[in-house]
Formats: structure tokens, sequence, C-alpha cells
């Protein structure tokens, strides 16, 4: 529940439109984190503008409602190959974004849709690299999960190699002295990762300007935590790297520890960790229909009561916030986004055959590649 | 001298020459010896000083000055940003620097062995050699994974296998073999200044011999391109293709040959991928005959590549017989000095093998 200050409601209420007077600015309290080696802790009382409030509500709705249409996509096999989609984690793409720089870096696994929106990739070019078309993100050329924009790092398809990779790219910040960060993602079931372990080492011994985020959504793939890790405190496993655990569902709270944990980095402490407990909706990829390892009734009880979207718009509406019209209009605008990008995902035409061996080597002179068969001298160039 | 130094190494010892190194200043004048040690070193100083996004990370690369000594000097030159040693965490090290390539700097990645490489060789494949096609051209990895590859002296089956074959299968990576110090050199200061992953495969018992090298390959803008081979001794009756430290032992089999009237034409390929198949055929179209040699396995690897090659192009119908590979045998390599001796070609197979395709 939010406290409303009454002397920002009246100053609202004079820069408002005469019809409705909407709280500006809320004062929120988020669920307390849990800690690992941390004497202070993120902010609990956060503050939201409603711009803000607007801003996180758009951007979730645009990425619900472009995975959905993604499931829709590839039931109607317009999609193929592997497609793992975020639908109920929106709350964490957004709420690290809400709290880094567009210069900062961040890289993840292969449930990557939301991250690539979230870093600048547009929903036209997400999906049209979802249905393999030239007009895609990578071209066509590397499908769900090889996603690539400036600053992102994809995209990754074997799990747990990612971070590491992240650990470089702080490396690189911190050895060009940019100030700068790396966000570094991995799931419930990477978290097992050997050499995960291997980074947080280095991570550690180096300084390294890297946020590791675990984002624990109960299950990897069809095995549920308690079955795969000996200690599921996700935020402890970094053991001398301080650690929090995340209400992940909640865009707020997961903004508020993305920004404490982005202040312990640039001020040269090094590494820090962050659990977010999250939940996804879909099975871990399209083919898996989630219910063999988990009840619909769990499922069904995440949606009903801690679903990111909802939350955020009771929090917006019941503290008069919006309006629910206002909310609908966003709706609104995000459906017709996402269709338009699904219709250029559907017509664009496949990437050209001469485009095949392209993209082999960057700034070198082009190339003969060998063919299905000695006569089949192809081309590639840069 | 040459060849009673080259009898002398072979038997094994990893020796540090001393003679003959001075360094060349100022103009003019003659070509110095360097080991090939050595030359990595001045390339490895010469192309961090040049380009400050260059940095070198592996284990024991700089308080200990490099476990086989390449990186020598270079930490106390350089200082802990620029030479980095890492923990033994392979995987995690070279993920690291994969990813410190793709966010704008230019690693070199040592690999103490290239048997370790086998622990982080997701990151060389998935994460450094396809990125660049994945990502439609827009994320290119500058990266070099360097070490000793192949047999070294006495150090038994895990240590010492050769990796050309595995690493040349995978497209997206450029992988080099040089052979002596003006390979090394030239070699080197180009794999660095490509802006794609190159795998670099040195070898141990190679770092203490001494070559000539030219004033001009001394210069600080020497390099060798990648993807072209060379022809280190021309001859008419049969080609010997080789790489790394069995070119040498081409060359002796072939000073050995000439007394009997037979004349090797040898080329040192320099670059497994992309190999320079042009440069095999035109050989091979004057003297008709043809043998590989290597250290590695021959079960798919780079004489089998080259035997597909010749086939598949104009070279074949100018082959007077099959193509013969010599290679090291198909066991793990074991530690008695005899029984390792025996592993691997020496240059008396070389010079039967020769014999049995010229049908001598």
């Amino acid at each position: 529940p939010g406290k409303m200050l009454t002397n920002i409601s009246s100053l609202c209420g004079a820069c408002c439109s005469p019809r409705r007077a909407f709280i500006f600015v809320l004062f929120v309290a988020v669920q307390k984190c849990d800690l690992h080696k941390l004497d202070e802790a993120p902010a609990t009382e956060v503050v939201m503008t409603r711009e803000e409030g607007l801003k996180y509500y758009h951007i979730m709705q645009t990425i619900r409602r472009m995975e959905l249409k993604a499931d829709q996509l590839y039931k109607q096999k317009i999609i193929r190959g592997f497609c793992h989609l975020y639908d109920g984690q929106e709350a964490c793409a957004v709420g690290i974004e809400a709290a880094i720089n567009m210069s900062d870096h961040l890289i993840t696994a292969y449930r990557a849709h939301g991250y690539t929106y979230t870093r600048g990739g547009t929903v036209k070019k997400i999906m049209a690299e979802l249905t393999g078309r030239r007009g895609g993100i990578a071209k066509g050329k590397g499908g769900s999960m090889h996603m690539y924009c400036k600053n992102f790092y994809g995209g990754n398809g074997i799990v747990g190699a990612q971070v590491p990779l992240g650990a470089g790219v702080a490396l690189a910040c911190k050895y060009q002295g940019n100030n700068e960060l790396c966000v570094c993602l991995y799931g419930d079931g990477a978290a097992n990762q050997g050499q995960i372990f291997e980074t947080y080492n280095m991570a550690s011994l180096w300084k390294l300007p890297v946020i590791f985020i675990c984002e624990n959504n109960r299950y990897g793939m069809g095995t549920s935590v308690e079955r795969a890790a000996a200690s599921t405190d996700y935020y402890k496993r970094g053991e001398f790297i301080p650690g929090l655990r995340v209400d992940g569902m909640d865009v707020l709270c997961v903004r508020e520890a993305t920004r404490f944990a982005a202040e312990h980095c640039r001020s040269g402490k090094g590494p820090i960790l962050m659990e977010l407990q999250t939940y996804r909706y879909h099975g871990h990829s399209m083919s898996d229909p989630g219910i063999s390892y988990r009840t619909r009734d769990e499922i069904q009880e995440v949606r009903s009561k801690s679903d990111p979207i909802s939350l955020l718009k009771d929090r917006l509406l019941s503290n008069n916030m919006a309006s629910v019209e206002e909310l609908k209009v966003i709706d609104v605008e995000v459906r017709k986004e996402i269709e338009d990008a699904a219709q250029f995902a559907t017509t664009d035409p496949e990437p050209p055959l001469d485009e095949l061996c392209n993209h082999m080597f960057s700034n070198n002179p082009p190339v003969e590649v060998r063919g299905t068969n000695p006569w089949a001298k192809l081309k590639s160039v840069s | 001298m040459a060849s009673s130094l080259r009898s002398f190494l072979r038997s094994g010892k990893n020796v540090v020459l001393v003679l003959g190194r001075r360094r060349f200043h100022g103009s003019g004048s003659a070509a110095v010896q360097v080991t090939v040690r050595d030359a990595l070193n001045q390339a490895l100083d010469e192309e961090l000083e040049r380009d400050e996004r260059v940095f070198l990370m592996g284990e024991e690369v700089a308080q200990y000055d490099g476990a086989y000594k390449v990186s020598r000097g270079l930490w106390k030159k350089y200082g802990d940003k620029r030479i980095i040693d890492t923990p033994i965490s392979e995987m995690g090290f070279a993920g690291i620097a994969v990813g410190a390539a793709m966010a704008g700097l230019r690693p070199i990645c040592e690999f103490m062995t290239f048997n370790f490489s086998m622990q982080a060789i997701d990151q060389v494949i998935n994460s450094a050699a396809k990125t660049y096609y994945m990502s439609a051209g827009q994320q290119p990895v500058p990266i070099v994974f360097r070490g000793p590859n192949g047999a070294s002296a006495g150090v038994a089956a895990q240590h010492s296998q050769c990796f050309a074959a595995w690493y040349a299968h995978c497209p997206g990576l450029k992988v080099v073999s040089p052979w002596n110090s003006e390979d090394a050199r030239g070699l080197l200061k180009s794999a660095i200044r490509d802006d794609n992953p190159v795998v670099f495969l040195e070898n141990e018992l190679m770092y203490g011999v001494s070559f000539e090298m030219t004033e001009e390959s001394q210069s600080k803008d020497f390099t060798i391109p990648i993807g072209k081979a060379k022809v280190e001794r021309q001859g008419s009756h049969v080609t010997l293709v080789s790489h790394s430290r069995y070119v040498g032992h081409c060359l002796d089999a072939a000073a050995v040959l000439a007394k009997e009237g037979i004349e090797c034409e040898v080329i040192n390929l320099r670059t497994i991928r992309p190999m320079d198949v042009e440069s095999i055929e035109a050989s091979v179209m004057k003297t008709n005959h043809l043998v590989t040699v290597e250290g590695g396995w021959p079960q798919f690897g780079v004489g089998a590549e080259i035997c597909a090659r010749v086939m598949e192009g104009p070279a074949f119908n100018y082959l007077d017989a099959p193509v013969t590979r010599v290679t090291g045998v198909d066991i793990p390599m074991p530690y008695a000095k005899t029984l390792e001796e025996h592993s691997l070609p020496q240059v008396k197979d070389i010079i039967f093998s020769v014999k049995k395709t010229l049908n001598i």
C-alpha cells in the first residue's frame, strides 16, 4: 500500500487538467531484500513518479504482448526451433534497465527477448528475427537465442557461458576507466555451472564492475530448484561476494536493488550478486507445456497474486496515479505495435541465399567458402 | 653447425640458446640470430606498445614471466593492467577474454598448453568463433588464443596433444601454426592486428631454436599474411607440406634426399585455416607427388584435409601416386623416451615415405 503526501497532492491539483488530478509522485514501501555480507540495503521506501509508472507499464505490457504473440506464431509454425518466452518475468528486465544507463552493458542467456527490447531493440526487429527474416535484428542469422544490439551481448545459447563473458565486458569497462558496468544474468539452472564460480573468483579478485543477477524462476527446464541445488540461496552462492535476494515480481523492488548494486560497482567495491525471485508462465520453451513438473494451480496462483503488470497497475490505479482509460489507451497502442510487428515479421522475406556465407570475418577481404559439394564455391564478404 | 644444433634439440632438451643473440639496432647490415621465444616476446612487446587496447592474460604470464618465458619482461614493463595473471580457471578466463574482446579490447589469451584449452573450448568455438556470424556482423571478436601445441618432451599423454585439426575444423576461426622465428613474429603480429578470433599454435620444442632473421623481418610493422603458405625450399620431384616443428624435419629430410638426387619442394603451411591450397596445388602440378607431414594424429587431421582438397581440385590430375600422409602414431603419447620418439614422425620416416611415394 502506498502512502500519499498531501502536500504534493495539492500541488498536483494545480498542474493537471481540470477534469482529473493525479498523484504525480508516490512514496511506496517495497519488500525488504534478504542480505548476504552487506551492512547496508536497498531503500524500502521508494519514489515512483507517474511518468515512471506509465513508462514501466508500457514497457512491461509490450514485452508481455510480444511474447504472447511469439507463442501464437510458434503454434502456427511461423517461428521454429527454440523459443524461450519471458512472460511473467517482465519486472526483472524493466526494473534493471530503469536503474542503469544505456551506456552500461548487459548480457543474458537464451530467455532474451525482453532484454533485447529494453536494451534498444525494436519489437519489429525482434519478431522478424524470430521468424527468420532479413529485417530481423540479426538479419535472420541468429534466431531467438542470438539477438544483439549496442551494449547488449545477447542472447547466448550455452547456458553459463555468458557469465564469464559478462565479467569480461566489465573488465573492459574497468580497463577503459569509463565508469560503466555490466549486468550479467543467468538462471537458477545455470547457477550450478562451474564457470560461474570461476567467474565469481576472478571478478572478486580483480574488483570487476559486474552485477551478477540470478533470475530464479524456480525451475531449470523441468527440474525444480530443490532437485538441482544443494543450496537454493542463490544470492549467497557467491560466498565472498555480497548478495541480495529481491522480489522479482515488483518492478520497483528490482529497480531499487539494481540501483543499490550499481552504486556498489561504480564505487569500485567490485562485483555484487542479486537473486531475483520471479516466475515464468510458459514452460521452459515452446516445446515444454510446463505442467508436468508444476501444477496449473501454482501457475494460476502466481498469475492472480503476483503478476508484475497487475501489481503495477493496481499500484497506479489505487493511488490515483493513472486512470483506467489511459491504461487502456496504452494497451491499445501496445497491441497495435505488436500487430504491426507481427505483420512485418510474417511478410518480410527470408534473407537472400547470397547472404548465406557472409559475416564470417570482420574487416576481411572476401573469401571463398566451400559449399555442400566441391563445385559449390560460395562467396563470403565481411 | 645448424644441423648439429637441430639434432641436439631433437633429442628433447629444451635449451635457451644464448649464442649469437645480438639485438639489431640502427641502420644497415647483417641479419641476426633470434630464438622463436624471443621473436614471440618482441612481437608481443611491440603490439602492446602499438595499441593500448591489447593486453595479455593467462596463467603465470605476469610475475612468473611466462611458464615458458615467452612473456618475459612484459609485466615489468606494462604492469598489472596489461599483463594479467589468472587463477587456474581456463573456462572462466577464456570467457572473460572473449567478453573483453566483445566490449572493445584486444585480448591475447594464453593457454599454458593447448591441452588445457579443452576446458575452455566452448568459449573459443561458441562464444568467439560463431558470434560475428550469429550477430550478422554486429559483434566482432578480436581475440588471439595462443600457447604451445602438440608434443613436448616426456610430458606424456595428457600434455602432448595436437589441436590443429580440432580448431581448424571450425568456421569463424583462423588457425595459425608458425615454424621459425620469422613466422612467429610476423604471424603473431598479424594475429593480434586481426579483428577476428585467431588460434595461434606455438610449439614448446621450438621456443629455444634460433633462426636467422632479416632486417626487414625485424621491423615493427613486419607482418606475415594469415592464409598464405611459404615455399621454404624449391624442388621438382616431390612436394612436402608441413606445419610447425615438422617443417624443420622436412628440410632435414630434403637435405639427405638431395644427396641421392631427389629434390624436394618443402612448403611451410604457416596457416592451417584458411589453408593455402593454391600453393600446394601449384607445387603438385610441378612435382606430381605429395607427402604431408604433421605431428598430430592421422584420423581427420591436417594431412587428411590436404588429401581431400587436392582430390577436389585441379592438382589431382597431376598426381602420379596417391598422396602420402606422415603423422604421429595413432595412440596417446607414451612417456618412455624411446616410445615417445617412435610416436612422432622422424626424419627417416619422411625419407622412407618420399621414396615409397616416388616408388624408389
